[in-house]
């Protein structure tokens, strides 16, 4: 035993020698930025991520490291702290769960700059180095809830069904809020052009799950949903509905590709102008926002590949119209007038805006006839309290 | 005479020297390499020797990717050694992930719900401590239980109970989600740290890598040289040999396995009290099975495990490396990783058995 010991430990001593001798070479320092993604490009979520990391890198001309299958637990904060070793002057991170770990990591580093993509925390942590970023995604939502709408008044037109038979489907992660938020605007869209539409909404537990996004999906249109819509990363939903033949609103980017016959458009956020923004401010020594919002301005939300063998006549000028009246201000996506809870029209909503662990609402949100999404902070906290009234979940249970 | 000679034969061997059985298998480890290096420059068009000089990079690159490699070898070690006593037994526990599963779940439970009612770190501890223990003990109590009284299929019922701990641990986690919706719990007790364990010299992961190193050595010695010890391996060898000897064979399986889940309860409590602070289902990450390769491949020797456990470490951390320096995607990693193991694996038949080319020229008799 001792003699096998010996050479393990043998072994290892010349394993240790190689590894030094193979970091000599050292070049001039060049700007470095790090990426740190929950999965890989096989997540729609993560691809989209990837893609615009790599195109504002290449845009910038720095260099860059790319970290894939990260979990969301202290392989995070070990991912985060060996980037900022090796030279990264800003970190970015994609997930949710990453969040409490690149701030222990912000915290550890001070001249690094952290970034993390979804999160809630950075405008309360009162840490200089620590950001935030989101985008109103929920803007994107209502214009492909346009073209929803646009499409069941089409089939109620030819006769497909009664405008009173006008449900929509929709498959959701977890009742939190940037998944209320998201369900909500995309069926004010809808409600704005079919005014007879409602919604049933489903949870799968999980933020993908091909398998329970593909069953959520078909329990839907067994329940007499006439479209769907989703809130999950996998190809499950428009799967389900490309063998249903129901029409499928998307969500993280196109999927014309398996659904050529049902899928009609897909919003998405575009995280490349933010890289870009941070990036730049962070080369030249500038201090940017510690919670920053991306909006159709600029270029955070995007309307990708409207399919126009599915989508009905006029939508694109519908939603061309509708964009327009966003950017003026004149059209406001939770205009309390246009929704109700519980048959009562909200003046005035406290919403939980700074996190804590009782969820103590903390903020008031609706001011001048509307909700103010996306604005004291750039997560949504459009929450799961308000299930406005057209819209019925089947399971709360996630 | 048109009968067909085989062309080689293919006989157990007696003990090799230990000099030929090492040789063997850095042989095996040379070919290895040499097949992935083919691979490597055909299918991506690197240089073999820039990909192997980033793994060790990868494992050995700074002194924090260092202590990351020994605490990730701590707990697949800390997992290989749990399941080994059982194994010596012949009782196929594969049951480690579910038990290291629970023992995390019970750990997160103390530190979650009596944080309003303790205010002493100590305290804490013990308490999540004994809880994890307790948690990872009875998820190996009972598979045995009923084994001994029912004769049950311990390789499914094990199997089973991992589910069983991972659902328990997914409802657990939609119960104290923070924040609501999110399906995800995060740091727990962030601001006051109440319940994580202490950092030794400022580093956080030494103290459990000294619990493993000091649990190698207890396991080694109760292996090897206790009553209990002798009575697994005779268990293992004949258990009608056991019985004629005197040993009650139920009670040994019982106290085994509640052994075996104790120590994955320990891994649990390191886990989440020393390491990662949260509670996912993916926090043991699949370990539990890997730690059966680990135990079986040191051929149950707890010694022999540190360095089957550092290899498979070695692989896994050299291969997140070699996909993110090139921009390869992680299976490319994975396949470099079974091909090596494939050989360390294939190399242990050659040990066991010889084979013996038969000459052609033996015409007649």
């Amino acid at each position: 035993m001792k003699k096998i010991l010996a050479i393990v430990l043998c072994a290892m001593m010349v394993l240790a020698a190689v590894a030094c001798t193979g970091t000599a070479s050292q070049q001039p320092a060049k700007f470095k930025a790090g990426f740190i993604c929950l999965h890989d490009e096989n997540s729609t979520y993560d691809l989209n991520f990837i893609n615009a990391a790599k195109a504002a890198c290449e845009k910038l001309g720095i260099d860059y490291v790319l970290k894939v299958n990260v979990p969301e637990g202290q392989e995070c904060y070990d991912t985060a702290c060996d980037m900022a070793d090796s030279g990264c002057s800003i970190i970015f991170a994609d997930s949710f769960g990453h969040e409490d770990y690149m701030i222990q990591a912000a915290k550890k580093y001070p001249n690094v700059q952290f970034c993390h993509s979804t999160g809630t925390k950075a405008h309360t942590e009162g840490l200089s180095n620590y950001h935030n970023a989101f985008a109103a995604i929920y803007e994107g939502r209502y214009l492909a809830g346009i073209a929803a709408g646009m499409k069941l008044n089409e089939m109620i037109a030819e006769g497909k069904f009664t405008a009173e038979e006008a449900k929509i489907g929709y498959v959701g992660a977890f009742t939190y809020a940037e998944v209320v938020s998201g369900y909500t605007s995309f069926f004010l869209g809808a409600r704005s052009v079919c005014p007879t539409a409602t919604m049933d909404v489903t949870f799968t537990g999980s933020w993908y799950d091909e398998t329970a996004e593909k069953e959520g999906a078909q329990k839907l249109i067994d329940g007499g949903c006439k479209l769907i819509s989703q809130h999950a990363d996998s190809m499950g939903a428009p799967t389900a509905c490309e063998n249903a033949g129901v029409p499928d609103v998307s969500y993280n980017g196109s999927t014309l590709s398996v659904a050529p016959n049902t899928y009609i458009i897909s919003s998405r956020i575009d995280w490349e102008p933010y890289y870009e923004y941070a990036i730049t401010a962070c080369m030249n020594g500038k201090a940017f926002d510690t919670d920053w919002t991306g909006t159709i301005a600029t270029g955070s939300v995007k309307l990708t590949d409207l399919n126009t063998n599915v989508a009905a006549a006029g939508t694109q000028e519908a939603i061309d119209a509708a964009k327009a009246a966003m950017e003026a201000g004149t059209l406001h996506v939770f205009d309390t007038s246009t929704w109700q809870l519980k048959g009562e029209t909200l003046t005035s909503y406290l919403a939980d805006v700074d996190s804590d662990d009782a969820y103590t609402p903390d903020t008031e949100v609706i001011s001048d006839g509307y909700f103010h999404e996306s604005e004291y902070r750039s997560a949504p906290y459009f929450d799961s309290n308000l299930t406005i009234d057209g819209i019925n979940l089947l399971d709360t249970a996630f | 005479m048109n009968s067909k000679k085989a062309l080689f034969h293919i006989s157990k061997r007696g003990e090799l020297p230990w000099l030929k059985v090492w040789l063997i298998r850095g042989a095996a480890i040379l070919l290895a390499l040499l097949v992935c290096s083919v691979l490597t420059v055909l299918v991506t068009g690197l240089n073999p020797f820039a990909v192997y000089g980033t793994m060790f990079k990868g494992v050995f690159g700074t002194a924090r990717k260092t202590w990351v490699t020994f605490q990730k070898l701590a707990v697949l070690l800390g997992i290989s050694l749990a399941v080994t006593p059982a194994f010596k037994m012949r009782f196929w526990n594969i049951g480690a992930e579910g038990q290291v599963m629970v023992g995390s779940l019970a750990c997160a439970a103390v530190m979650i719900t009596l944080r309003n009612y303790i205010s002493s770190n100590l305290l804490m501890i013990v308490l999540m401590l004994v809880a994890s223990l307790a948690a990872g003990a009875l998820w190996g109590f009972l598979p045995a239980f009923f084994k001994s009284r029912w004769n049950t299929n311990e390789t499914l019922f094990t199997l089973m109970m991992n589910y069983i701990a991972i659902q328990l641990s997914a409802f657990f986690i939609i119960l104290w989600e923070n924040p609501k919706g999110a399906g995800q719990i995060g740091i727990i007790n962030a601001s006051s740290e109440l319940g994580w364990l202490p950092s030794l010299f400022g580093q956080q992961y030494l103290l459990p890598i000294l619990v493993i190193a000091l649990l190698t050595v207890a396991l080694y010695i109760y292996l090897k040289y206790s009553k209990h010890g002798y009575e697994i391996a005779v268990v293992g060898e004949s258990e009608r040999t056991a019985r004629y000897a005197g040993i009650k064979v139920e009670r040994v399986i019982i106290r085994t396995m509640v052994l075996s889940g104790a120590i994955c309860g320990l891994i649990g409590f390191l886990l989440v009290g020393a390491t990662d602070h949260t509670l996912t289902t993916t926090l043991v990450g699949g370990r539990g099975f890997t730690a059966v390769m680990v135990s079986w491949l040191a051929k149950f020797n707890p010694l022999g495990m540190i360095f089957t456990s550092f290899l498979l470490v070695f692989l896994q951390l050299g291969a997140k490396e070699i996909a993110s320096t090139f921009f390869l995607n992680e299976s490319f990693a994975d396949i470099l990783t079974g091909v090596i193991l494939f050989f360390i694996i294939g190399c242990e038949f050659f040990i066991n058995y010889k084979i013996e080319f038969l000459k052609n020229d033996r015409k007649g008799a």
